[in-house]
């Protein structure tokens, strides 16, 4: 079933073309049928590959499937290829699992929009790249997929293009994401410099033979891609375009900007797990950004009052968990919490969604309260998604945050694990504080507004994706017992031989006549598996989650008027409801300069250089033909004067 | 009998009062009348030629000359009228239309 592999990306494209160009004249209901049928068949096909990976013999674990040559010149040789692991099958899973979930969803919620099939010709669009991101098996085939899912990205912060906001949102989303990818692209062509090929399987091998450990070619790289991942993924100092991309429908927010495209970043950083091994100062440097981004943002979060902002902070913070993961060394963890955070936080979203339908379009949490009684199936999707990323037991988000909490512990320092730990305190209390302020206390909701249950085809995708959100755990427990069937999956992705590494990088110094650090603390065999420690770590942070939850029930329900005597008093609130100034920052130090610095060569180079080089070449050619018109006067008495003195010139020339 | 040189002088005092009247005088029938010098001037020179030579391959050539000479004055005294009628004058320095 392996050889079905090139379908998986086919049916989004084939899904996008007809939407695209057709969905016009046959009408919504097809539409939607097309688009929701392209992806489920992904899915239904990617099971089907799923079932041949199982099958496939003992030793090998990677399946390549190569289209055709895609561009050759010189000695750069670069396939249209797909790669079949354990990760890229994660991935896919996710990818079109989620998005078929959503497709279905979106149907519901954006069937009165006049461009449906506009919109799902950017949905499937998206889902096309994303799978070519995931399945792509060199570096060239997941730029085409990372570029195609920002573009899409773009479209579809942009859906609304007639609001101005949108349009800057998609603009700025773009910008900045395009920071990160020029990152990316120079780490490819510095991979192709040294490793002669971008080749997933072929750079992955030779990483511990072909570059010195912790040499400045290996941590350029690595900070290169990091730079890339920071961009495509939101995490500081990159993350400022992820809140704002709220500004698409909610469906888009679920699907790209919480459970797939921002997560392509961690995904990247997992398959060039052997690049940033090699780095071990980048991989220092992704835990801290990680770490600060999962409590930076989160403090952001307690403070916004629009629903679905509240959930992007949520999402950066996230993914700044999993990238602390990743920095730690914890790649199993990292892919565990990014499949687990796509069940919560697109339920979170859809259930964001259906409350946001069935207020009318209202997004600010203070105009709503009170819609328990309303929405009962959407509430109660909420809480269990609400309950998962809050980490208690026995939900999903408990198991994978504890086991980033326990790495960044093991693995990292206690300067991690605190950040990881307060960061999941305060997650705990703003995502209680979004239920309570939306579900619970006054009713606050505007007199002509009648709140309703959203339709069935909205809240069966909500219940769905709530029991994944509830049971999505079991892919990485009993932790403590070894049976960690994600981990055996990645483990052929994740193999490195560090030993090999230490061996040829002190080979290769000494034979440079160079010292060789000592590396060989690096190699000393990690305590097995403290299951004590763990399980003390499990319950703290359990008890952590329930302070958080506890701390906003005190706020927002016990007693109401704390928050606006903490308002009312602290200066440090302005600071963090206004996200830090941020925004406020970066428009001063980079915008304006550069759109000033563009004023400037537009009004100077533009205009006055390239212009006036031009026209004054124009004028010159003009100043001479008119000191030559002087000798056109149009009397024929002139004329013959000239030919007289000519000739008289040619006779004192001739004699 | 009178040596070449002095045909050749004269018709070069001639040719050269031509060439003077047709740039300095205004009035078109002037400048006709000078352009009839010049070739005058150059019949003279093709006769004294044609006697030191000893040929008579000039004269036919003044007697061609006269008749060229004959048909321009035609036509350039219709064109002549023709200005006049236009701009009732035929001072050169009131058309400059051979310009661009």
């Amino acid at each position: 079933m392996l050889s079905l592999t090139w379908l998986i990306p086919m049916y989004p494209l084939v899904g996008s073309i007809i939407c695209g160009f057709y969905g016009l004249k046959i009408g919504k209901d097809k539409v939607a049928k097309v688009a929701c049928g392209s992806v489920i068949l992904s899915f239904l096909t990617t099971l089907l590959v799923l079932g041949g990976y199982a099958n496939l013999p003992e030793g090998e674990s990677i399946y390549e499937q190569v289209m055709f040559t895609w561009i050759a010149a010189g000695n750069l040789n670069i396939e249209w290829g797909y790669q079949i692991d354990g990760l890229s099958l994660v991935m896919l899973m996710v990818v079109s699992g989620v998005g078929s979930l959503i497709h279905i969803y979106a149907v519901g919620y954006m069937y009165e929009e006049y461009s449906f099939y506009r919109f799902f010709a950017y949905f499937n669009l998206f889902v096309f790249a994303m799978l070519i991101l995931v399945m792509g098996n060199n570096f060239l085939m997941m730029f085409i997929g990372w570029e195609g899912v920002g573009c899409c990205s773009y479209f579809l912060i942009g859906y609304y293009f007639d609001k101005k906001s949108a349009c800057d949102a998609g603009t700025k989303a773009f910008v900045v994401n395009r920071v990160g990818d020029f990152a990316f692209l120079l780490a490819v062509m510095y991979i192709f410099k040294l490793f002669g090929s971008i080749d997933f399987s072929h750079v992955m091998e030779h990483a511990a033979t072909t570059v010195v450990f912790e040499s400045e070619d290996i941590t350029i790289i690595t900070m290169l891609l990091f730079i890339g991942a920071t961009g495509k993924s939101a995490q500081i100092p990159l993350y400022t375009w992820l809140p704002d991309a709220m500004e698409g429908p909610t469906p888009v927010s679920a699907l790209i900007h919480a459970a797939t495209m921002v997560t392509a970043g961690v995904y990247m950083v997992v398959r060039c797990n052997a690049l940033f091994v090699m780095a071990p100062i980048t991989m220092w440097i992704v835990a801290l950004v990680g770490g600060g981004t999962a409590l930076f943002a989160a403090t952001i979060g307690t403070a916004q009052y629009d629903i679905k902002r509240v959930l992007a902070y949520s999402t950066v913070s996230q993914i700044g968990y999993m990238f602390l993961a990743c920095g730690v060394g914890a790649f199993t963890a990292a892919i565990f919490h990014l499949v687990t955070h796509a069940f919560f936080k697109a339920c979170l979203f859809l259930g964001s969604g259906s409350v946001i339908h069935g207020v009318h379009g209202e997004q600010d949490m203070r105009k709503m309260g009170g819609l328990k009684k309303y929405m009962p199936k959407t509430y109660w999707t909420f809480v269990i998604s609400t309950a998962a990323i809050a980490g208690i037991v026995p939900l999903s988000g408990f198991f994978s945050k504890d086991e980033i909490l326990y790495h960044s512990l093991m693995d990292g320092n206690i300067m991690f694990w605190g950040m990881g730990v307060c960061g999941a305190f305060i997650t705990a209390f703003y995502m209680s504080r979004l239920v309570i302020m939306t579900f619970h206390g006054k009713y606050n909701v505007d007199p002509e507004v009648h709140p309703h249950e959203s339709p069935a085809i909205m809240t069966n995708v909500l219940i769905v994706l709530a029991i994944l959100a509830a049971i999505g755990g079991l892919l990485g427990i009993p932790i403590m017992h070894g049976a960690h069937f994600l981990k055996h999956v990645l483990a052929p992705v994740l193999e490195f031989d560090l030993a090999t590494a230490i061996d040829h990088s002190t080979h290769v110094l000494h034979e440079q006549g160079r010292h060789a650090p000592h590396w060989g603390h690096l190699l000393e065999h990690h305590e097995e598996h403290n299951v004590l420690t763990e399980v003390l770590l499990m319950g703290f942070s359990l008890c952590v989650a329930l302070a958080g939850i506890a701390t906003a029930y005190l706020f927002y329900i016990k007693f109401p008027s704390w928050p606006e005597k903490i308002m009312q008093t602290q200066g440090g609130f302005e600071l963090v409801r206004n996200k830090y100034y941020v925004d406020e920052v970066y428009d001063a130090t980079f915008v304006k300069p550069t759109v000033e610095g563009s004023y400037i060569l537009w009004r100077q180079a533009d205009a006055k250089g390239i212009d006036g080089t031009v026209n004054g070449v124009a004028k010159i050619i003009g100043w001479f033909s008119q000191q030559a018109r002087v000798f056109q006067s149009g009397f024929v008495r002139n004329y013959a004067l000239f030919m007289v003195m000519g000739f008289i010139f040619f006779l004192i020339v001739a004699f | 009998m009178a040596p070449l040189s002095h045909y050749l002088v004269l018709s070069g005092i001639l040719f050269t009062i031509g060439v003077m009247g047709v740039l300095v005088r205004r009035n078109a029938i002037v400048v006709f009348m000078s352009i009839e010098i010049m070739l005058n001037a150059v019949n003279i020179s093709l006769i004294a030629f044609d006697r030191y030579l000893g040929q008579h391959d000039g004269q036919i050539f003044s007697f061609m000359v006269m008749a060229v000479a004959a048909a321009e004055v035609s036509v350039g005294l219709a064109i002549v009228i023709a200005m006049f009628r236009n701009k009732p004058t035929i001072n050169l320095d009131e058309f400059n239309l051979m310009k661009w």
